[in-house]
């Protein structure tokens, strides 16, 4: 009976890796291009009304307030829930952050996220509180529409 | 002198890659775990200064605003909608009646410019309808550009169970 020849080793199968590393770096690529580094205040709970002439601006806007107001009525500050009737506290607090930093809340705007299915009174009664602070720059955001 | 030993150019010169592997590997899971699909959204820019004396002295080029009144049923829907007292059937109606108020003149003083539009919402008015109706004032989109028409918004106070802040 023959003998199978001695091998020095396993076998090695060397794998061609050019075309996965070339696939892969295109998907870190296209990965980091879509990532947006921008500090884009968005909560899922929100649904913003939709609009044809929302669309994304370029204009910078200097360290904005942003409260978003969910359809239950409440709002976002800063991660919590909070009631629309306690929010002047919190924008007390903000103002005397701006004041602290040589601006003037008349100066600064305040970025109003509201879900399209709250009531415009508590919408109202967000820009009251907030003019009552000193604020009287809104943006009323809403999501742009293609059609 | 020494001759130097053969050279080894030749010879095929294995790169470990997996290191490398390993570190785009983890690159790529971690921009794939914080990718966040981002819709775009864009402002309505309100100045809404809280209304003093001095702010209501009347000037020569101040136009007097177009009030426009959304009414809402007890759901939330929108009801009805007025132009200074005149009754609207749609939005779109609304944005003709602003047209033929403030003309197709646009850029620094023109009517448009200097036209104001107020609203005046009930309460518990769905915030989707107040948007369509500043929409429908604000501009129109044509051939993918958007046309200004009247840039300065402002709200009554709220009125009706409003919490006090």
């Amino acid at each position: 009976m023959a003998r199978r020849p001695t091998t020095a080793g396993p076998p090695t199968t060397d794998i061609d890796m050019t075309p996965m590393i070339d696939m892969t770096f295109q998907l870190i690529t296209f990965f980091m291009f879509v990532m947006n580094f921008s500090e884009a205040e968005q909560d899922e709970r929100i649904r913003l009304p939709l609009s044809q002439l929302a669309k994304p601006s370029d204009r910078i806007v200097e360290k904005p307030l942003t409260l978003q107001l969910t359809s239950a009525g409440s709002v976002i500050y800063a991660g919590e829930l909070v009631a629309v009737r306690d929010i002047g506290g919190y924008l007390e607090r903000e103002k005397t952050v701006m004041r602290d930093a040589g601006r003037e809340p008349a100066g600064a705007t305040v970025i109003i996220r509201a879900d399209g299915r709250s009531k415009t009174g508590e919408v109202q009664e967000i820009i009251r509180i907030c003019q009552e602070k000193g604020f009287e720059r809104f943006a009323l955001r809403a999501q742009y529409d293609e059609g | 002198m020494r001759r130097r030993a053969a050279s080894t150019l030749g010879d095929k010169v294995e790169i470990n890659m997996t290191p490398m592997i390993d570190v785009v590997f983890q690159l790529m899971s971690f921009f794939m775990c914080t990718l966040k699909v981002v819709a775009p959204e864009g402002d309505f820019d309100v100045r809404m200064p809280l209304a003093t004396a001095a702010a209501a002295v009347p000037d020569d080029q101040q136009v007097p605003p177009i009030r426009v009144r959304l009414a809402a049923n007890p759901d939330g829907q929108l009801a009805g909608i007025t132009m200074n007292g005149a009754p609207i059937a749609d939005f779109a109606e609304l944005r003709r009646k602003v047209v033929g108020l403030v003309g197709d003149a646009r850029g620094p003083n023109s009517l448009a410019e200097r036209t104001e539009v107020e609203f005046d919402c009930d309460y518990g008015l769905r915030y989707f309808n107040v948007v369509q109706a500043i929409t429908a004032v604000s501009g129109t989109v044509e051939d993918g550009r958007i046309v200004e028409l009247v840039r300065k918004i402002k709200f009554t106070p709220p009125k009706r169970g409003a919490p006090r802040g």
